[in-house]
């Protein structure tokens, strides 16, 4: 058995054909399955919610500040609009806007680390100055001017702080991780045989980045991208709870507890069930994040591009 | 060591230049330019658009106005009245000198207005910050020395889950409960005030107001702090205790407490110190979202107000003080290291 497993472990790391493997380790992370299954259900249900009896925007006056009941599991809001609704139109924002993220970090990211890495001298220089520079700023706080300037214009797609918009703005500051965590694994990866072999055969530098070092590299990736993922929405919802990100009648859960705090006291269920969503969805999302690291074990990976 | 300090130093202000031309050039190439924040809403006369943008400098080139913000305009000739020719000498000190400019909003120099929120927000943040690490002391060290414990599974669920729970969210969470639900037995008033410093039409120093004032934003802003640092301190203690040195000191035949905290935790403690020298800028910067619940006058809600009203120079400042406070806590965290571990060389 334990021979089994070894084995899978060392070609998990040699090829990218890892995923029997790593879903054979993942499946037995209880907390990873948990997570699997609430961000799953989360996902459907937001698909489903064009179904919802309710409109999301439209008000409703007489249902105003209704408690939660069997018609409105979640209650109404101040203009008598479907709570669970909105709270669902919320998660589709949400949840786009963290794999928009995450996609544009990794589009950023990825070739400014594999070309550091790789390339090293003044090259490498010169991108890590620049990762640097971006970690050295308080980045919530540049996000928070970014977006109050974005506000105001007027331009197609970026109307009005578009989740177009807002996910720019935090994969703008998402992508150093995995520029850091790229270089590192193409530093030592770039020196091993069969890069060297892939050289002596005549392999160009393009076909050994993508086809024999980033692949060997994707257990961390896939692990940072599951936790910028989670930092996403975080903090999408934290730009709109202070009403810089994405702007009502479109619902996020951010402006959703922001719309909250007036009269929260009095009809609690408006503060509460928007951020029991945003905790749901990050402990999931951590969770999943946490059995990916068990599963690629980035420690063996990481141990052998010297990271740790 | 020294050489090392002398050559991360020069690096930072390298790096301070770097990021300096990016955030004025970011203000700058903004819709709207700089003097969007001026004025507001209401509408202001394009003529008197052009007479501000000459009084301001801003007629001049892009470098040119990077270099007066940077170095100040005393110097050179002004055009002081708006009327298209210099007539002056300029007043501006630039931020080299310490000249953040004036703040839009409220006519103060913006060195005023951080002095007067700064003491606030370090009040607040040193509590909050202190009070977590007291709390994550014990709870990571129990936690890694009786690994897989009732205790432990418990603290490593909720650490997981603190760590997901948003501060506003919390935070909005604890007022209701102890402002709006909860009932003082002796007054019949709210158990704990919702916000502010004091109450309002306090006066002298009441400590117990005080207090009473910080319990629920103190609260909000550590949770996430205490799940962070003890689940760090749990991980690092694992670590350490399963080294050959720990094995050694037990076979020695130490006490079980000496080899816990002669041996294990000192060293331990290493990476955490390093941690907590990393986040010494949230002193500065403040917690936004908690200073924005609970009415807090400090430096988050000068900056989230100063967006509101795209108060330009105010953001500026707060943006270029808090790299420069990232930067130098860098160099710090890598100094403490080194101070603590000696295996640790710079060359």
């Amino acid at each position: 058995m334990n021979t089994t497993n070894g084995l899978q472990a060392s070609t998990a790391f040699q090829s990218a054909g890892m995923g029997a493997g790593v879903w054979k380790r993942f499946r037995k992370h209880p907390g990873a399955i948990f997570g699997f299954i609430v961000i799953f259900t989360l996902a459907v249900s937001t698909l489903l919610a064009s179904f919802s009896p309710y409109d999301p925007e439209i008000s409703n006056l007489p249902e105003k500040n209704t408690a939660p009941s069997l018609s409105h599991p979640m209650g109404t809001d101040a203009l008598g609009r479907d709570l669970l609704t909105r709270v669902l139109f919320g998660g589709r924002i949400s949840l786009t806007v963290g794999l928009l993220v995450v996609v544009i970090s990794l589009v950023i990211g990825v070739p400014i680390g594999a070309l550091a890495g790789y390339y090293g001298g003044v090259l490498d220089s010169a991108l890590m100055r620049l990762t640097d520079s971006f970690l050295s700023l308080p980045s919530f706080l540049v996000l928070i001017l970014l977006s109050a300037i974005l506000r105001e214009v007027e331009a197609p797609l970026f109307e009005r702080n578009s989740v177009l918009t807002i996910s720019m703005v935090i994969g703008a500051f998402g992508w150093t991780t995995f520029a850091r965590l790229v270089r590192a694994a193409f530093l030592t990866l770039r020196e091993t045989d069969f890069v060297s072999a892939s050289r002596a055969l005549g392999g160009s530098d393009l076909r050994i980045i993508l086809r024999h070092i980033l692949p060997n590299a994707i257990g961390p990736i896939v692990v940072e991208a599951t936790l910028e993922f989670g930092y996403a929405i975080i903090e999408e919802s934290g730009l709109s709870f202070l009403g810089f990100g994405i702007q009502p009648p479109t619902p996020s859960w951010g402006n959703l507890l922001s719309n909250a705090q007036e009269h929260f006291t009095k009809y609690p269920w408006l503060a509460i069930f928007p951020g029991l969503m945003i905790f749901l969805s990050i402990i999931s999302i951590n969770y999943i994040g946490d059995g990916l690291r068990d599963a690629f074990d980035p420690y063996k990976v990481l141990e052998k591009v010297g990271e740790v | 060591m020294a050489t090392y300090v002398l050559r991360r130093l020069i690096q930072t202000a390298g790096l301070l230049a770097l990021l300096s031309v990016l955030l004025f050039a970011l203000v700058n190439l903004a819709p709207g330019g700089p003097l969007a924040g001026q004025g507001q809403s209401r509408h202001i006369d394009p003529a008197k658009v052009e007479l501000l943008k000459r009084q301001f400098g801003l007629d001049k080139p892009l470098p040119t106005q990077y270099l007066v913000w940077l170095i100040g305009n005393d110097w050179m000739q002004v055009d002081k009245d708006g009327d298209g020719a210099l007539d002056s000498y300029g007043t501006r000190r630039g931020i080299l000198r310490g000249d953040f400019g004036f703040s839009f909003r409220t006519r103060q120099p913006v060195l005023t207005e951080i002095g007067q929120r700064l003491p606030n927000t370090i009040y607040l943040m040193t509590i909050t910050m202190g009070l977590a690490v007291l709390v994550a002391l014990p709870i990571g060290i129990i936690s890694a020395i009786r690994q897989y414990s009732l205790f432990d599974i418990t603290v490593t669920t909720f650490s997981f889950a603190g760590q997901a729970v948003p501060e506003f969210w919390l935070g909005l969470i604890l007022i209701l409960v102890f402002y709006a639900w909860l009932k003082n037995p002796f007054t019949g008033g709210p158990l704990l005030p919702p916000g502010g410093m004091t109450s309002t039409g306090s006066v002298g120093f009441d400590l117990g107001d005080r207090v009473l004032h910080l319990i629920l934003p103190v609260a909000t802003g550590a949770l996430g702090w205490v799940a962070w640092y003890s689940r760090f301190l749990r991980s690092s203690m694992l670590e350490v205790i399963h080294r050959d040195y720990i094995r050694t000191a037990r076979a020695k035949g130490l006490k079980n407490w000496k080899v816990l905290f002669r041996h294990a935790l000192r060293n331990a403690l290493i990476p955490l110190v390093t941690l907590l020298a990393l986040d010494l800028p949230y002193i500065f910067g403040g917690a936004v979202f908690v200073e924005i619940l609970f009415s807090w006058p400090g430096m988050g809600r000068l900056y989230y107000q100063a967006a509101l009203d795209r108060d330009y120079p105010i953001l500026l400042a707060v943006l270029i003080i808090g790299a420069g406070f990232i930067i130098l806590s860098n160099l710090l965290a890598d100094i403490v290291y080194a101070y603590l571990d000696p295996r640790i060389r710079y060359e």
